[in-house]
Order: structure tokens, then sequence, then C-alpha cells
């Protein structure tokens, strides 16, 4: 196997956030790795720090996040197309703007209603990054800014350019948005949940025009997302984060057919299926903790069908299964008890398997 | 846009209309009479009726009223100043108090924007403590106590400043009423301004633009301000016409002929003036509604979710 | 860590934890409320002013219209106590000051008399009460009409909505000035002119808060159950749309209270709002400003307790609108 070129290396990242009701601890120890020209998926509810943990990594967090600890490695290719590395969280807000973000690292968000400047026409959103990063004159970043809207398969690009956001339909704004991300050719591309606010049928197409963007530039790209669907159609691995942590990590099939944490059991077991036979639309019980007030041992615990009586005391370590695969869960621990998937899961696993084959 | 303008326009002149026709009913089904009538007979009164044309139909005493003023002539006050032209007496006034409510405006709008800026540029610190108490105090205190207190302090304890309204001395005189009168504006502005800032920069547009790597002054200039002033236009425009038609108690304080102090003279005398009523009531209505015409038109002019849907429609 | 550690847990509930659990919807407005301390603050300088303008007339054994003098007893002539700083004598004599020489050194004037010798902590209070009773009636019929104009207008729509609205706009474009003007062509000057000025103005605020929380909630789903299920149109009204209106409507009322009181002080200081003897804070910040060269201390605590007034109700309206329309916290 060839030497894999890490580009993304996060490091025990812990943040809180001071807010009025007191500081919230939403990362507490992160890791995540990613290689160049892979795609890395962040899984996860509401609130359990995926999106916390992307913003650390474009330094976009919001003035009350107090970073505890950590780092974030970012590799990225200089203008002499050099490999260079920047730890994110020693460098200061200024210089992230002018090196890593747009130019680097770019970032979608999850809702393209909302995230372009309702006053600002559309060619101008895009030719400003270019021309704030790569210097170019302002002729030149609008032909540029026309190629990249039909790249993202805007027809009529010339005339798009003029718009204003609110002109645009919520896919089209989504499409604009990438283009932006894509101007200035970054490294890595971090989607925010890019297809939720969409309907589904434009869902897919968004999906697969990152896709194919990807394919044909080379990007690494992350996907934070809650929606399992998406993750199998698009990562090659993993991350399972929950109350701040990451509790599973392995590559798509290792997480999907093999998963060990009882938290992603419950999350594959959730998904909506055709066939499942229970009509009932499994879901995990009570709702993840309030990191207001930090649990003690594993966070899961409380709404862990088999808690052992440790996680109320220590939280797990991560357990390594396979090379790529690892789950923070007392259950992989040789003395506990041997516990198996729920019967109804199985199942389910097997038809996902045969339905890939 | 043009068919926008128009009927923004129409409207306006129509809703106008209807007020001026409105008060000069109202005053009209007044008892006594618009003239000084107190010693003159029955007859006299009668005959003096007749020759204003007083006993013909509402709407011809309407119109023959309107056809004059839209000349420029009011007609004569009934009890102020012994029956002089109203537009002559007029003229002075709207001129004072257009030029000590300007002051207020520019120095009120400019003083409140940067102090707005400076706040929500320093959220939490201390220049978003000093702008919201100092809002606090201009928004809780009437303009008239400030003007006390100045005159108090600069004009009668010590004698920096003239003690009333001098048009003689006017940049001197005017620096008390236009200080008190500007600091409702400034604060009201400073407060807007950084709420909208704040919300602006606060917004998912705002961190995309980060993504983009835009930072500081261009970041401020390009998405925050550009976003965040275009609502202030609709705060300013009551704010401006308060100002411009010269806030009653300050003027009548400082004793600027002025056409609030008008306005406080024909209703708190002894015998209420109605032809100063009428004059000055629709001296007001069009103020208010020829600037509430153009604050509308400019947010569409600035606003192009509003300039494009007035086009008629794109979406 | 012990094999003992490695059992499962059996026999215990699966927690639906109690972080999220749902807060009954006005506790949760309660709680936002008195989690701010701005509006904790608004509501004791409310409450304080509310109680000594109820109390304090009282308190101080004097009336609003009371001269106080004495008659000397070698001239037989009457004193008044005319133009008396404020004097407090037992606190004064606890400071170890010198004793007052006057005829009134043992009367207690917190705030001292006024030109007439009139004790102005009593006046203050009286005024205080008449402003804010003021405020209060025309408020409260100020919502009564504003909602009943927002609701039908918003509720009906179409044409009614129409029509409705076009006189609600006609009448926001009358200057407030300009109907206090007309208004004292027809009234007798006095508080009855500064309420119906006050009524005619600011209905319009409540009513397009009403219209358009009718027309959001018009939409909902279970309005049109309750429709299905054949309640009336009025019915609809007071029974599923009024209640949702409380919150933006008390709050409106927070920020229409200070209008109210404002516009009352100013009207009463150009001269045609309260009439002598009767005061209310704007005509003794009037009084306060004639005899300023003469006593200066008089037109302090009108004017304090404005403000505090002004302060008090827009913290208030501040909280209630955060409190109603809380906003996720950044992360």
């Amino acid at each position: 196997m060839e030497e894999k070129d890490k580009i993304l290396d996060i490091k025990d990242l812990d943040v809180s956030f001071r807010t009025s009701a007191g500081t919230v601890h939403a990362l507490r120890g992160v890791n995540i790795d990613l290689y160049r020209g892979e795609t890395v998926a962040i899984v996860g509810e509401s609130g359990s720090g995926k999106s916390v943990s992307m913003k650390a990594a474009m330094g976009l967090l919001a003035s009350n996040a107090v970073v505890n600890g950590g780092q974030i490695l970012f590799r990225y290719k200089n203008e002499a197309g050099e490999i260079e590395e920047a730890d994110i969280l020693k460098k200061d807000k200024k210089w992230i703007r002018r090196n890593i973000n747009g130019r680097h690292m770019a970032m979608v968000f999850q809702d393209p209603m909302t995230s372009l400047d309702p006053t600002m026409q559309i060619g101008k959103q895009i030719t400003e990054g270019i021309i704030a990063h790569l210097g170019v004159s302002k002729k030149e970043a609008e032909e540029r800014a026309k190629a990249l809207l039909e790249e993202v398969g805007i027809t009529d690009a010339e005339k798009r350019m003029r718009n204003y956001p609110h002109q645009l339909s919520g896919g089209m704004r989504q499409r604009v948005v990438i283009a932006i991300a894509l101007s200035c050719d970054p490294d890595l591309l971090i989607c925010d949940e890019p297809t939720t606010a969409l309907d589904v049928t434009i869902q897919t197409m968004i999906l697969n025009l990152i896709l194919k963007v990807q394919k044909e530039r080379g990007i690494s790209v992350i996907y934070i997302t809650h929606d399992l669907g998406v993750v199998a159609k698009v990562a090659d691995y993993v991350n399972v984060m929950y109350a701040g942590k990451i509790v599973e990590v392995g590559n798509v099939n290792e997480v999907f057919y093999e998963p060990a944490h009882p938290y992603t059991w419950g999350l594959l077991s959730a998904m909506p299926d055709l066939e499942t036979e229970d009509s009932r639309l499994y879901t995990i019980p009570g709702s993840p903790p309030n990191l207001l007030h930090e649990p003690k041992g594993d966070a899961f615990a409380a709404r862990n069908e088999y808690a052992l009586a440790i996680d109320e005391k220590e939280h797990p370590p991560m357990f390594k299964i396979t090379e790529t695969h690892s789950a923070a869960t007392w259950l992989l621990d040789p003395r506990a008890p041997k516990v198996e998937m729920p019967e109804e899961l199985k199942r389910r696993i097997e038809r996902m398997r045969k339905e890939a084959e | 846009m043009q068919k926008y303008i128009f009927k923004r326009v129409i409207t306006a002149l129509i809703t106008l209309l209807v007020i001026t026709f409105l008060l000069f009913w109202l005053v009209r089904i007044m008892p006594g009479n618009p003239f000084p009538s107190e010693r003159m007979t029955d007859e006299a009164i009668a005959a003096k009726r007749a020759e204003m044309g007083l006993d013909d139909p509402i709407l011809t005493q309407f119109v023959r009223y309107m056809k004059k003023v839209l000349k420029g002539d009011f007609g004569k006050g009934t009890s102020l100043f012994n029956g002089a032209p109203i537009h002559t007496v007029l003229n002075k006034a709207i001129a004072n108090s257009f030029k000590i409510g300007g002051i207020a405006i520019l120095l009120g709008t400019f003083v409140g924007l940067v102090l707005g800026i400076i706040a929500a540029l320093n959220r939490d610190r201390f220049w978003d403590v000093f702008c919201s108490v100092f809002s606090i105090l201009g928004v809780c205190v009437p303009s008239y106590v400030f003007l006390i207190f100045l005159q108090y302090t600069f004009a009668y304890k010590t004698t920096l400043l003239p003690y009333f309204f001098d048009s003689s001395q006017f940049l001197k005189s005017s620096i008390i009423p236009s200080l008190s009168l500007s600091l409702f504006t400034m604060s009201t502005i400073a407060r807007f301004t950084r709420n909208e800032m704040i919300e602006v920069m606060d917004s998912d547009y705002v961190l995309l633009a980060e993504a983009k790597g835009m930072y500081g002054y261009k970041l401020i200039t390009r998405h925050v301000l550009r976003n965040a002033l275009i609502p202030i236009v609709t705060v300013l425009a009551p704010l401006i016409v308060d100002l411009l038609t010269g806030a009653l108690v300050v003027e009548k304080i400082y004793g600027i002929q002025g056409i609030g102090k008008l306005m406080v003279d024909a209703i708190s005398g002894e015998g209420i003036d109605y032809n100063y009523v009428l004059a000055l009531g629709i001296l007001y209505s069009s103020l208010y509604i020829g600037i509430m015409l153009v604050v509308d038109l400019l947010y569409g002019v600035l606003d192009p979710r509003i300039r494009i849907s007035a086009k008629g429609g794109d979406q | 860590m012990t094999d003992q550690d490695f059992v499962l847990l059996k026999d215990r509930n699966i927690e639906t934890d109690t972080n999220y659990a749902s807060m009954p919807y006005w506790r949760g407005v309660f709680k936002r409320f008195f989690a701010k301390k701005r509006s904790v603050v608004g509501l004791v300088i409310v409450a304080a002013i509310l109680v000594l303008a109820l109390l304090g007339p009282v308190l101080s054994g004097y009336t609003y219209r009371e001269i106080t003098s004495v008659v000397d007893e070698e001239t037989g002539k009457e004193v008044v106590a005319r133009g008396i700083s404020p004097r407090i004598p037992w606190l004064h004599k606890l400071l170890g000051k010198e004793d007052y020489t006057d005829r009134f050194a043992d009367k207690t004037f917190l705030f001292g008399t006024d030109d007439l010798g009139r004790d102005l902590w009593t006046r203050t209070w009286y005024g205080a009460r008449v402003s804010l009773l003021i405020a209060f009636v025309t408020i409260i019929i100020d919502v009564i009409i504003g909602m009943t104009f927002g609701l039908t207008s918003g509720y009906f729509g179409g044409a009614v909505d129409g029509t409705m609205q076009r006189f609600v706009e006609v009448a926001n474009s009358v200057p407030r000035l300009v109907i206090v003007s007309v208004l004292a062509i027809f009234m007798p000057k006095g508080i009855g002119l500064v309420i119906v000025a006050l009524l005619l103005t600011e209905w319009i605020g409540m009513s397009k808060i009403a219209r358009a929380e009718m027309l959001k909630i018009k939409e909902l789903e279970y309005i049109f159950a309750s429709r299905t299920l054949g309640a009336g149109n009025f019915g609809i009204i007071f029974n599923d749309v009024l209640p949702n209106t409380v919150g933006p409507i008390i709050t409106q009322v927070m920020f229409s209270i200070p209008t109210a009181i404002f516009t009352e002080a100013f009207l009463s200081f150009v001269g045609v709002g309260i009439m002598l003897p009767q005061c209310s804070v704007g005509s003794l910040i009037e009084d306060g400003f004639n005899n300023i060269t003469t006593l200066p201390y008089q037109i302090v605590p009108p004017i304090i307790v404005l403000a505090l007034l002004m302060l008090g109700f827009n913290f208030i309206g501040d909280g209630l609108r955060e409190a109603l329309a809380p906003k996720l916290e950044d992360m």
C-alpha cells in the first residue's frame, strides 16, 4: 500500500462555549483523520458537536468559544506546489482567512436560502473570493466565475451572474454556494449538511454534483450529516459522534456491516427502511445529554440498553477492532459479557449487504 | 419600477388630500368664526361670513382654500400676530425649525451610526456597554429635559452660550437646542445600528463570506454594513419628521420662533387660532407623508429584493 | 476497576432524560424573563414606583394641594412654607448639624416644597399616580380597540381587510401633533384631551400586531381543524387566536405605556394637558422649569421619576420580547 498523505489531522480537540446558562463543553477530545482524495462523513444527532468541530477547522468558531486543547493539523499544497502544514488553532483569524479559508479549505453550509448575501449579485459573490485569493483581474475572475457556474450546472451563467440570491431557487443557490467553495480550487471541501434543507429530488442532484467535482478535481471532502443514506452513498470513512466525542470510526463497510457501538446500532436501526418487519420506526430512547452538565462515565450510558456498570463510572477508551475500525464502548473489553447486536438489526444489515452486491 | 413609484406617489397624494379635507372640515364645523369677531355686531359678522364665502357648501370652500394654498397662501391668522398673513410667518418659522432640526438630524445620525458601529464591533466590551447606557439615557429622558439641563448649566450658571435663541448669532444659539434635539435620534440610531449589525454579523451569509476568506474592513463594508444599514432608513424617517417639524417644547423653552412654537401658541393660548392650526396641520401632514414616501422609494432602490419585485416580479 | 464493573445493568429505566423535557410554554417564558438581569431590574423599578405612587402621598401626611403654613404668634400673620429645600430634621440632627431655625424646623419635606408651599414629595408621587393612571386606562382601551380591529381585519381578509387597512394607512399618516391640535379645538384642555389623543394614536400598533398574528395563525392546521369541527368565526377568534396574541400584545403594551407617559408629560408641559391644581409628572417638570432659577431642586424628582418609569417599562418590554421569542445560543 502506498504511503497515504494525511490532509487533515484533528487531535484531541476540546472546545467549550461560554453561554449565559453556563459553560457548555461541546467537544471533549475529538480525533478525526482525513487522507488526500478521500471522503469522511461525520455522523451524529444535532448537538453532538459535528458542526462545531468543522467550524473549528475553518477557524470560524463563534466568539464565545474557548479552545481548551488539541491540534488541527492541515496539510495543503501551497502556490509552489509543495505541501505545507499548519496548525489552525495556533494561527490568528486574519492569517486563516487570508491563507486557508476559501483558498485551501472551503465550506458549503446547510441552508442555501440564508447563506448568500441578499444584497450582492451572484457573480460578485463568486469573484470576490477569487480576486482576494488569486489576485487576478476582475475580468479574469468573472470569466472564471462563469465557468464555475457552468461546471455546477447552472444554465445561462452569464445572466445569472447579475442575479440576486432571492431570484434563484434553493437548489440553484446551493449550486452557487458550491461554485463559491470551488472557486479557488481548494484541497479540502467541508459540506455541513449540504442537502438537509432541500427537496429530496434536488438532494440527489446536489450530492451527485459534489461527487462529480470531487472526482474531477481530486479534492478531499468532509460531510457533516445525520442522514446515513447520504453517508452510504458518498463516504469512504465514517466517524460517529456522540456528545462531543467520536464513539466509532471505520470505513463505510465496517461501520455499516459490523457496527460495534450500541449508539451506532441505534442509528442504523433508526434508519427508515422499506422492509422493516416492525411497522414502527425504531428510535433511540431519550435525547442527547445537555453538555452544560457533563455526564460522568460514558455519555451514552443513560440511553444505552446494553450499558455496563462501569459505563456509569468511567468513559471507555477507543478499542481497536481492525486497522481502520475502532469504537469506544466497554462492550469490547475482554472482561465484558458478550453482547450481540439486536436480531432485527442483523437482518437489516443482511438485507443491506445483499442490496449492495 | 417607474410604475411602482407612480403608484406610491399617487397613493401618498390621495392620502394627503383626504387628511387635508378632514382637517379643513373639522375646523370649519367649529362653532365661532375664523376671524376676530369679539367686537363685531351680528350684522357685521354675517356680512364678513358672506364675504369670505363661509356659507357656501363645504366642498366649494375646500376647493377655494386649496387653490390658494397651492399658491402658498394660507390666509390670515385669527388671533396670532394681529392677523398677519400666515405664509410670511410660516416661512420664517420653517426656516428656523429646519435649520435647527437639520443640524440635529445630521449630528444625531452621524454620531449614532458611528457609536452603533463601534459598539457592534466591540460586542460586550466597553464601547458596547457605553453605547447601551447612552441609548437608554437618550430614549428615557425627553429632549426638553436635556435642553433645560444644558440651558441651566451653560447659559444660566455660566454664560458661555445664549440663554434664548437669537437669530443674529445663529450658530452660537443653535448649539443648545440642536444638541438636545439630536440626543434622541443619536441613541435610537446607535441602538438600532448596533442590533442590526450584530444580527447581520451572526447571519449565515456573513459566515459564508468568512469561509470564503473575507475579513476585517472588506467583510464589514461589503457584507455587514450594506445589509445592516438598509433597514436604518426606515427608523430614520419618523425621526426626521419629528425634528424638522421642531420639537414643540424645545422651541417653546428656548424661544425659537419655529413651527413647533407656532403650534404651541396656536393651541395653548387663550383663543385657539383655527387658521394656524389648519395651515400647520397641512404642513405637518405633507412633510410626514412626503418623507415617508421618499424613504419608501429609497428603500426600494437600496434593497434589491424590493427593487426586483417592484419591477413586476422576476421570481 | 473490577470484574464486577463488567455486568450489564438490568432492570433500569432507559432514561428519557430531563434535559430537553418539554416545559410548559408560559413557564419557559417566565424562566427566560427572570433569567435576564435587565428585566428584573425593570420590574423592580416599576413595582417600586407603583408602590410609592400609591403610598407616597399617604405617608407624607400632606395632600397634593395642601399649602403648608403656620400662623405667626406675634403678628398673627400666616407664614407659608414657600420654597423650602429638602429637609429631614432627624437625619439632620443625626449628622450632627445645627438645627433648622425657621418656623418649619420640625417638619419633614423629603423633596422640599414648591413656590406655593406644597410638599413636593407628595406632589411627585401624586403626579406619578396620575400619569400612570392615564397610561393604564388609555392603553387598556387601546388594546381592546386595536385587537378588535386587527383581528377582524386579519380574519376576514379580502375586501374587508383591504378597506380596513386603507383606513389604518390614512390614520397612520396623520401626525400625532395634528391630532392633538385638532382635538384642542374641540375639547377643553385637561386629562380628557390627553386620554383621547392617546386613544386615537396608540391603537394602530396593537391592531397591526393582532392582524399579523391572525394572518399567521389562520393558516395553521389546528385552526383548520376547529373549523371543520364547526367552530364559528368568532369562536375561532376568541378560542384559538386570541391566546396566541397575548405575548406580543403584552410586549407592545410595555412599550406603549412609556410612550403614553411621555406624550402626557409633553402635552402637560405644552399646556394642554393636566390643569392646576392637579398635577402629573409632565406638569411637575413644567413647574420645576418655571422655577428653575429660584428653586433648582424642584425639577429633579419628577424628571427622575419620568426617566425611571421609561427605563423600567422599556426593560420589561425588552425582556418580554426576548423571553417570548428566544434565540438559540450561538455554538
